[in-house]
């Protein structure tokens, strides 16, 4: 079983203060840290299990900068195989769509039989990786999988559905399977651990590599063009509730009930 | 009238002598077999060294070995302890003129004839019958007062059995030696006053009916039942929980001796990093000192008898440890017999627990309460380091993990703005040290102080009062990385030793007189685990020293006539030893109303720990430490619990919330007492 799982890195913005840049179509990246798309650290967990249980080899495959190489190496210590960056200075404004186009190049030029992503990716949150990239490859595609059973030839995907619902679907491999989080608990590397696939080569894989069109990659290639960006005007009728516990607990049950919170 | 002694009388035909000759050579061939076969253990297991310092192992193994100085912790069963040791030593030399008596009837140890060996002989007389009183009592209370420190839990089989064989056999050995004197006295008749041999003399009454000829075999037979059961208990020993009596002193001797300290990953290697395994999975990960203890543990209880985690229901009993590692290394090494391969199941996640491994604190109670230095900390670090390498660590501890390696704070902060903090301070200006610049103190927030908005008030008020003593100081700011105490007591030494040579780097980098932190944790890791070494103290013992030089004075009516208690933290007191300072600030409070806890100095009781245990999860405690140690504080009737930790704190504050004690008990960091206080 060959597994390719395609990855991000975003930054991470849980506690930080964002700010606009001065272009006002993208928040100020300089003081932020970056780590790999959560969505997609289940991803890769996942295609190590798969591995572990029923063998084959586990590629990594990113679309970025030398900067992403230090969570192509957490993925390399987590049980993946290999890694390999892909990345051109023309892919630069590059949207969803071309993303998936420039992954769709180089897995059409290797033999896999499933591949993994996140189902969404927490910076802008499009959501739509997975199924442009299984459009482009001709494959099936499942999306917020959260349980994957590899059979012969196919894989059986359980999906979360709508008020607690469930399905599960037997697709044909070779597929993208987009996981959600929580599919797997997925495995603490340590320091060591990644010291220990240090000597491990990510080769990096530029435009021509691909065969992509310089006018088809990049801000050229992309298909949304992103207006504005801005903060979320305060809002009105945020209350703090003073007093104290048993008085506070009271008036926050009210105001349950007025809002038709609960009944 | 005329006895035949033992060593005259010949048995089935051969010579008394032959007898014990067998008898000896026998014994003492299959107990140094036995042994033997232990000592190969500890040499085929790892390294460890353990012979510095040697003056002071040897005081060690004379107060806490042959002193028994910790048996009194536990008073009753203390005493009948040190009784029971104390007629152990006196009375191996009469066990050992016994065995000459086999050989020859007038046999005494050299020195030993005449009037030594005639006092010897009284006082001994005494022991007899004080040792077979303590066996009765310990008898009686193991089988009707069953106390439940003596309980096993989890699902390891119990000792509790070789407990009864013990006191059976030293009884009978207390019994056979009174049929021996006995029988004599009853031959012979009183020589001297019944008084000094109270012992013979109570023999010689049990057996005040017997004729002459039952006597004769009674003394010659109480003398081989002796012999039989002394060299059947030698050769238990080893194979039992009672090889303490062997372990115990060269234990204390071997124990560790810097406290607050973890272990490296493997001793006499220069790179663990190019280690092929590390951290303790299979039981030969351990070193020989790890096994020493394992052999030694006389399965008392007292170490999980005074385990938070064990007081509130999690996993972790640290006995167990030491008695399934004993258990497993007896099946896996036995004394006849091929070792047995565990094949594909490793020792850690399988014997011991991966819930047991986590529900430790470090708060090292075990440690402190161990008679005889058994470690339990080090052990736990080296399975965690081995759970870790496996990429094993609870869901609740990866993301303040994760957050410090990305950050270098738990609290998922950017690190410039590691000086936020101080911004909200007014009228104190804190200087944030710049690479080459110099000051007196140099004060080591940490990423509590940082960040968390309860302990930037710890922060504060520290700042206040640095700025009050006149004492030049300044903060590292952007260029601080978290201390790392608790990264390296879960088994991350990777990111311990990123954080800490961050942290090393930052020091070298400025000059400064001494480091202070008001974290017990970061005060531990700096002192005792950083590589290089810098003058660290505890924001307790700066304090203590302001207020003797008068540096600052004290004055107000905060606390108002309330009762204080003071909860020492296991960082400060336990593993550092910083027990007097803090009472000393305390004392120096004006109306100051301090009163101990049952549990207080080296039994404080654990808050539940610090750095990413913050976060830490755990699904098995039926209740939190923090609330157990608040009920203590209501116990005594305390208003306010006075702290020198921060995440003692933030743990008491939250417990005396869910314990319904909120408006009536206060917590308090020792730093903001004295603040509110500054004159």
């Amino acid at each position: 079983m060959d597994i390719i799982v395609c990855v991000k890195r975003v930054p991470d913005t849980s506690e930080t203060d964002l700010a606009i840049d001065k272009g006002g179509k993208d928040i100020q990246k300089g003081d932020l840290d970056y780590d790999i798309n959560d969505w997609d650290r289940f991803a890769v967990e996942e295609a190590v299990l798969i591995k572990e249980k029923a063998g084959g080899k586990v590629t990594m495959v990113t679309v970025g900068d030398e900067d992403a190489e230090e969570m192509l190496r957490e993925g390399l210590a987590r049980g993946a195989d290999e890694a390999f960056l892909l990345s051109d200075e023309s892919f630069e404004g590059s949207d969803g769509y071309v993303t998936a186009s420039i992954l769709a190049a180089f897995l059409k030029q290797r033999s896999y039989d499933l591949v993994l992503t996140g189902t969404l990716a927490d910076d802008d949150c499009g959501g739509q990786l997975g199924g442009m990239l299984a459009a482009m490859l001709g494959v099936p595609v499942a999306t917020l999988v959260h349980k994957v059973d590899v059979k012969d030839g196919t894989v059986a995907v359980t999906r979360e559905l709508e008020a607690g619902l469930s399905e599960t679907l037997d697709i044909d491999l070779p597929a993208v399977v987009s996981v959600a989080t929580g599919i797997n608990e997925p495995r603490f590397v340590s320091i060591r651990a990644v010291r220990k696939v240090a000597s491990i080569e990510i080769p990096t894989v530029d435009r021509e590599e691909l065969g992509l069109d310089e006018a088809a990659v990049g801000s050229a290639g992309a298909k949304v063009e992103i207006e504005t960006v801005f903060l979320p005007p305060e809002g009105e009728g945020a209350e703090i509730i003073a007093g104290s516990p048993v008085d506070a607990a009271v008036r926050l049950a009210e105001i349950l009930k007025e809002k038709g919170g609960i009944a | 009238m005329t006895l035949l002694e033992p060593a005259d009388v010949p048995l089935a035909g051969i010579p008394a002598p032959i007898v014990a000759a067998i008898i000896l050579l026998v014994a003492i061939a299959i107990f140094s077999y036995v042994m033997l076969r232990r000592i190969q253990l500890l040499r085929a297991v790892l390294p460890d060294p353990r012979l510095s310092e040697i003056g002071r192992r040897i005081w060690l193994a004379l107060v806490y070995g042959f002193g028994q100085a910790r048996q009194p912790r536990y008073l009753g069963a203390g005493i009948m302890h040190i009784l029971l040791f104390a007629g152990f030593v006196i009375l191996s030399l009469r066990s050992l003129t016994l065995i000459g008596r086999g050989f020859s009837s007038t046999f005494h140890l050299p020195l030993m004839g005449g009037g030594v060996g005639f006092v010897y002989d009284v006082f001994k007389d005494y022991v007899v019958l004080v040792v077979l009183v303590v066996c009765i009592v310990a008898i009686v209370r193991r089988a009707v007062f069953k106390p439940t420190r003596y309980q096993h839990t989890g699902n390891s089989e119990g000792h509790g059995a070789e407990a009864y064989v013990i006191l059976g056999m030293v009884s009978a050995l207390m019994i056979t030696d009174l049929i021996y004197d006995g029988s004599a006295m009853a031959v012979r008749g009183h020589t001297f006053s019944p008084a000094l041999f109270p012992a013979a003399t109570l023999g010689a009454a049990l057996m005040g009916n017997a004729n002459e000829s039952s006597l004769r075999v009674l003394h010659v037979a109480g003398y081989w039942a002796h012999i039989l059961v002394f060299f059947t208990l030698l050769n238990y020993l080893p194979i039992s929980k009672h090889f303490h009596v062997i372990t115990a002193i060269p234990n204390v001797f071997f124990a560790k001796l810097n406290k607050g300290s973890i272990k490296p990953v493997r001793w006499g290697v220069d790179d663990w990093m190019e280690l092929e395994e590390c951290g303790a999975g299979r039981f030969e990960q351990f070193t020989w000192k790890h096994v020493l203890d394992f052999y030694s543990c006389a399965d008392c209880g007292r170490c999980s008898d005074n385990c938070p985690a064990s007081t509130v229901g999690r996993a972790l009993s640290p006995r167990m440890i030491s008695i399934k590692a004993r258990d497993y290394a007896y099946e896996h090494y036995p004394v006849f017999g091929a070792n047995k391969d565990p094949g594909d199941k490793p020792f850690t996640g399988n014997i011991v627990t991966e819930q047991e491994i986590w529900a430790c604190t470090t708060c090292g109670a075990c440690e402190q309460e161990c008679p005889i230095f058994i470690e339990y900390i080090d052990k736990i670090v080296d399975m965690r380091r081995y759970l870790v390498e496996q990429g094993e660590m609870p869901a609740s501890l990866q993301k303040p993990l994760q957050q410090i390696k990305k950050k270098g704070n738990a609290y998922g902060a950017t690190k410039t703005k590691r000086a936020e903090w101080t911004k909200a301070l007014e009228g104190v200006q804190v200087k944030e040290l710049q690479q080459g610049d110099a000051t007196d103190t140099l004060f080591f927030v940490d990423s509590c102080g940082s960040f968390d908005p309860r302990i930037q008030e710890i922060s504060k008020s520290f700042a206040r009062i640095l700025n009050r003593s006149g004492v030049e100081f300044g903060i590292l700011g952007k260029d601080e990385t978290d201390s790392g105490n608790e990264i390296r007591r879960l088994g991350e030494e990777g990111l311990f030793e990123q954080v800490s040579s961050k942290n090393i780097e930052a020091f070298r980098a400025r000059a400064f007189r001494e480091i202070v932190a008001f974290d017990p944790h970061a005060f531990n890791v700096i002192r005792n685990d950083y590589p290089v070494k810098f003058p660290v103290t505890h924001a307790s013992q700066m304090l203590a020293r302001f207020l003797e030089q008068g540096k600052i004075t004290l004055k107000g009516d905060y606390l108002a006539g309330r009762l204080v208690t003071y909860h020492d933290p296991c960082y400060l007191g336990r593993h550092n030893g910083v027990y007097d300072e803090p009472r000393a600030v305390l004392g120096r409070i004006p109306g100051m109303r301090l009163r101990e806890m049952h549990r207080s100095f080296t039994r404080s009781f654990c808050c539940s720990g610090g750095g990413p245990l913050l976060w830490y999860e755990n699904e098995e405690e039926k209740e939190r430490m923090g609330e157990r140690r608040v009920k203590m504080a209501a116990e005594i009737g305390a208003q306010v619990i006075v702290t020198a930790c921060p995440f003692c704190l933030i743990n008491l504050e939250d417990a005396v919330k869910t314990t319904g004690n909120e408006g009536k008990i206060e917590v308090i960091d020792m730093v903001e007492l004295v603040d509110r206080y500054l004159a």
